[in-house]
């Protein structure tokens, strides 16, 4: 036996980095294969208090990453969360402690399609298995644990993070002790696969992407990307949002009479897609796209989605959603909150008034900031943390 | 200072009991009994921002309406189900009420009588339809689409087999009174009443698990 082998691998440092999963624990996905020598790129804020009854887990969107309350080490902003995390914020790293992590699939430090395969020492690309969300939290739970969390506070995402919220519920209901879930869905309609699927044939229509294998050939399927980030933006906003921004009005005086970026909307989507090829990996796109695509939690309980839920009876969920958002519109979380009420559960959910479209639970909406401030503190109260 | 209502609420309902409040607005009634009387509430209320302001008091509340909603919750899943001045704004109050006592063991209800003697003496001496201190909108904005008398619930009342554990009558500011709901004199002198009903034995809906301690009947007027 190589010595290797009997090496225990530390705890994961608090702070962040990227923590490679111990050689004897590989992550069993859905799809029945097998990822060695999983490696997951985080990030922590604040400290795990001694009763370890602090830890609050975010989930990050389809293209988010783990950099959620700190300035992004790729693009300069600052965290995409500092509304939630933050001194004096809700979520304070004084109080509690934050960890947000890289999905797996992504390209943000977690093992995605763009990796090295150790099997060939060469990048995955399309012969990475395909993922599910439930695979996602299944590496997050293997995460948390090697942090010494063995429960959490709680576990909040918007969007594709608010299914892993809810898989966290299901498949750990007794490591989990609140969920909050914004602006999600139990399941992708129809009209969500339809949209991905426009994203993906996107990157595949582009000559660089190569199958796949672009990586081999040096170059990358920017324009595709770009477009499949376009398309998808577009859903991420609202009619009357992209009106009040844009209307009609021009880039510059005049029109071009040619396909220029006349109008402001244009210019403003193909920055939205040129600034994303920078940060993001065309490979990732379809793999994350396929995982919520395929997300529906019911279908493994019967089809009955209070089923699932049984076992997370008590936990205590807080469900969000906006007005303008048709991505995920509030009728599917009103279908989950009908659910978690059949099963017994403890749920709280508002409809938030917004013409900001689904994007609304990262921006500025000060109902919703009041409600979740609300929900987490009484949580926090009947934790004992306060 | 605690409405009226909410008093007689208080007293009726057992310290530590599972409460569901439907049409909780901002959360006052849950507020009040989570502090006196340490229940585990919940509600269910119509109004987005009565909902949000519920939930930056950390109450569990979601949004829905009686009509619709109530048919998700499971058997037995409460001790008690309030609708506090709710019924006479559902679509369907027959089917509502029944609910209330699929859900929970006891159900307490107040609603206005529309039997009141200034109801009954608008109607008769203006022929228009009445603005009281309990129904104060004009008809043609108020929530209120299914009124009824303190006659026509007891009605209903044995109509759905149920039976009337404790009641009482309000009116104005002014605190609560015993009322026997059968008298035709209560009919034209209660303003607002309210019940505490529960299905009369024989007629029992969902099941109790093992252990379970059903809800005491309520003592409004013994203490």
């Amino acid at each position: 036996m190589a010595a290797l082998d009997l090496v225990t691998p530390a705890a994961p440092p608090t702070g962040g980095g990227t923590w490679r999963f111990p050689a004897d624990e590989p992550l069993r996905l859905d799809s029945g294969a097998v990822l060695e020598g999983l490696e997951i790129g985080y990030q922590t804020y604040g400290q795990l208090n001694a009763d370890k009854s602090n830890a609050v887990l975010i989930c990050h969107a389809l293209t988010g990453d783990q950099h959620v309350a700190s300035q992004h080490p790729v693009t300069g902003k600052p965290g995409w969360w500092t509304r939630l995390i933050g001194p004096g914020k809700p979520l304070d790293p004084a109080r509690h402690f934050v960890i947000c992590s890289n999905v797996i699939g992504g390209c943000m430090g977690s093992t995605g399609p763009a990796s090295i395969n150790p099997a060939t020492g060469k990048p995955y690309g399309l012969t990475f298995p395909v993922i599910t969300i439930a695979d996602m939290v299944r590496a997050q739970a293997m995460l948390v644990k090697a942090l010494g969390v063995e429960t959490l506070f709680a576990v909040i995402g918007g969007s594709m993070g608010g299914m892993q919220a809810q898989q966290w519920a299901v498949d750990y209901p007794e490591r989990v002790f609140s969920v909050v879930v914004l602006a999600s869905a139990s399941r992708h309609s129809a009209q969500n696969i339809a949209f991905h699927e426009v994203g993906r044939q996107a990157i595949m229509a582009d000559p660089d992407w190569r199958g796949g294998a672009y990586a081999d050939h040096g170059v990358r399927p920017e324009k595709g990307l770009a477009v499949a980030r376009m398309a998808a933006h577009i859903t991420y906003l609202s009619e009357p949002a992209l009106q009040r921004k844009f209307g009609r009005e021009l880039k510059r005086d005049g029109l071009s009479w040619g396909f220029d970026a006349d109008f402001q909307v244009e210019s403003y989507l193909r920055h939205q897609g040129a600034s994303f090829v920078d940060r993001f990996d065309a490979n990732s796109y379809l793999y994350i796209t396929r995982a919520t695509d395929y997300f529906d939690i019911a279908a493994g309980h019967g089809g009955v989605l209070a089923k699932a839920f049984t076992a997370a009876r008590d936990v205590r969920f807080c469900v969000l959603s906006f007005t303008s958002d048709w991505l995920y519109p509030t009728a599917e979380s009103r279908h989950l909150v009908r659910a978690l009420t059949a099963a017994g559960a403890r749920a709280a959910f508002a409809e938030i008034e917004s013409d900001k479209g689904h994007d609304a639970f990262l921006l500025d909406e000060p109902v919703m900031d009041a409600a979740l401030a609300g929900f987490l503190s009484s949580a926090e109260r009947d934790r004992g943390l306060t | 200072m605690i409405r009226e209502d909410f008093r007689e609420i208080l007293r009726l309902v057992r310290p530590g009991s599972r409460v569901l409040d439907v049409g909780c607005g901002e959360g006052a009634l849950l507020d009040l009994l989570t502090r006196e009387k340490q229940v585990d509430g919940r509600g269910l209320e119509i109004g987005a921002s009565g909902v949000a302001a519920c939930m930056a008091r950390g109450l569990s509340v979601v949004q829905g309406d009686a009509d619709q909603d109530l048919d998700h919750f499971p058997d037995r899943s409460f001790d008690y189900a309030v609708l506090s001045q709710t019924l006479q704004a559902t679509r369907n109050p027959r089917h509502v009420l029944d609910e209330l006592l699929r859900i929970a063991d006891r159900a307490i209800v107040s609603f206005p009588n529309f039997g009141h003697w200034r109801v009954r003496w608008s109607l008769l001496s203006r022929g228009r339809m009445p603005e009281t201190k309990a129904l104060p909108m004009p008809w043609w904005s108020t929530p209120n689409i299914h009124l009824c008398t303190l006659a026509d619930f007891m009605a209903l009342t044995d109509d759905l087999n149920l039976r009337v554990d404790a009641s009482a009558a309000f009116a104005g500011q002014g605190a609560a009174r015993p009322m026997n709901p059968t008298s035709a004199l209560e009919n034209w002198r209660t303003e607002t009443c309210l019940f505490m009903l529960s299905r009369n034995s024989g007629a029992p809906q969902g099941k109790r698990s093992e252990g379970e301690l059903p809800a005491v009947s309520g003592d409004l007027f013994d203490g």
